[in-house]
């Protein structure tokens, strides 16, 4: 929006009259309405059940409704370890969920593989598979923090322009909206990574320290 | 009442199993934790034997796992006899050091630790070996003695590659069936990662210090 539309606006609200354009209300009503998936995968999800409970209430952010169906659900939590032997059926509930749909990975082992890093069964980061959209890390992250990751969240849901280059993936029609599942190979998953998502630099930290 | 002292649970099975052969292992440390390896072909029948012993009544079996001792290479300085030549063109006999290597073949070995529910006692930990660890990895199971052997039996094959004769579903349990590796041996090689960990750590604040 340009600049004299947005001070006009602010203009008009303060004489009492509210405007505002599409992408604003639309963006509004979605971030308020994220609704995750049922889907934990170790330590992470007790923490991410404490968030949802009285104490922390994601209820306050419109995403109280957690969907036991992928095909409900905009938003996949991938609370803990994931194993080599789960990545697989990961990236095919994310593949089911329906466009827009966003991945919070939530804790040091969703996110780089963790204290297991080195285990012979352990995916070093889910973002190999799938495009992550908030990394939190934490061992495992408090409920202040998975609802930090979900304003976050909210924030880039806000933030995301409805049209132009910049627009979301699931309003460009050549951009993927599934992503290939890996397949059980000799010696590892195959592929190890998808490079269309993951960017060897995030997984190799000597890479970003220099 | 307590168990007896490993010799005299050898000897017992001995007179009770004819054929049977079992070797008691010690274990040096403060725990003495002695165990007992069994032949390959009285294994059944030894561990059919502690479970239904009146006395004894070893009918739970709490532990299965496996142990990976890979080959060795012991080197020992002997003295040799050797005729030397000496600067001047003589030639006289000296003793000479000469190290001589020999190499161990290792094995794989699964491990039973014994319990007994009714008598409150144990354990009697059970040893089993195969002849190698590439192509003579088999030893016979225990699962028809013990039924709760059955899933500890099948991690073993999965993470060691020992494979238990008489199971009845001897398949992989933790990884995928077409895996080809077995992860828990000493000398697997995972995947080639594109950063090794020492130089994850080399970069730490240590390093930096």
């Amino acid at each position: 929006m340009a600049d004299d539309l947005k001070e006009l606006k602010i203009e008009l609200s303060k004489n009492g009259i509210f405007t505002t354009t599409l992408e604003e209300l639309y963006n509004w009503g979605r971030k308020n309405s994220v609704w995750p998936l049922t889907f934990g995968l170790a330590c992470c999800a007790i923490e991410m059940i404490a968030t949802t409970m009285a104490r922390y209430d994601l209820a306050r952010f419109g995403a109280e409704v957690f969907r036991p169906s992928p095909r409900q659900a905009d938003l996949i939590i991938v609370s803990g370890t994931v194993t080599k032997k789960m990545a697989p059926q990961v990236v095919r509930l994310y593949n089911q969920m329906p466009e827009p749909k966003y991945v919070i990975a939530m804790g040091a082992c969703a996110i780089s593989g963790g204290p297991f890093r080195d285990g012979y069964n352990v995916l070093k980061g889910i973002d190999r598979y799938i495009p992550v959209d908030v990394h939190i890390p934490g061992c495992p992250p408090r409920p202040e923090a998975l609802i930090h990751a979900f304003m976050t969240l909210q924030k880039k849901i806000d933030e995301q322009a409805l049209a132009g280059a910049t627009r979301p993936r699931h309003l460009q029609k050549d951009l993927p909206s599934e992503f290939p599942v890996p397949e059980f190979g000799e010696h590892d998953l195959e592929p190890p990574q998808n490079s269309s998502v993951f960017h060897e630099a995030a997984g190799n930290p000597l890479k970003v320290i220099q | 009442m307590a168990l007896p002292s490993p010799d005299e649970i050898k000897a017992q099975i001995e007179a009770g199993v004819p054929g049977a052969s079992v070797t008691v292992i010690r274990n040096g440390s403060p725990a003495a934790q002695h165990s007992l390896l069994l032949d390959h072909a009285h294994a059944a029948a030894v561990a059919g034997f502690l479970r239904d012993h009146r006395e004894w009544r070893l009918d739970y079996c709490s532990l299965v796992t496996g142990v990976d001792w890979p080959d060795t290479e012991t080197s020992e300085k002997i003295k040799v006899k050797k005729l030397v030549k000496a600067a001047d063109g003589t030639e006289s006999e000296q003793e000479v050091d000469e190290v001589r290597k020999t190499k161990v073949p290792g094995y794989l070995e699964a491990v039973y630790h014994l319990f007994s529910m009714e008598k409150k006692h144990g354990p009697v930990v059970l040893r089993l070996r195969t002849g190698n660890r590439s192509d003579d990895t088999h030893v016979p199971s225990l699962t028809p003695v013990w039924r709760g052997a059955e899933f500890q039996e099948r991690e073993a094959f999965d993470l060691y590659g020992i494979v238990f004769d008489g199971h009845p579903d001897l398949r992989r349990i933790l990884m995928w069936d077409g895996f080809r590796d077995y992860p828990m041996r000493k000398d697997y090689v995972p995947p080639a990662d594109e950063i090794p960990h020492i130089e994850v750590q080399a970069t730490g604040p240590e390093a930096h210090a």
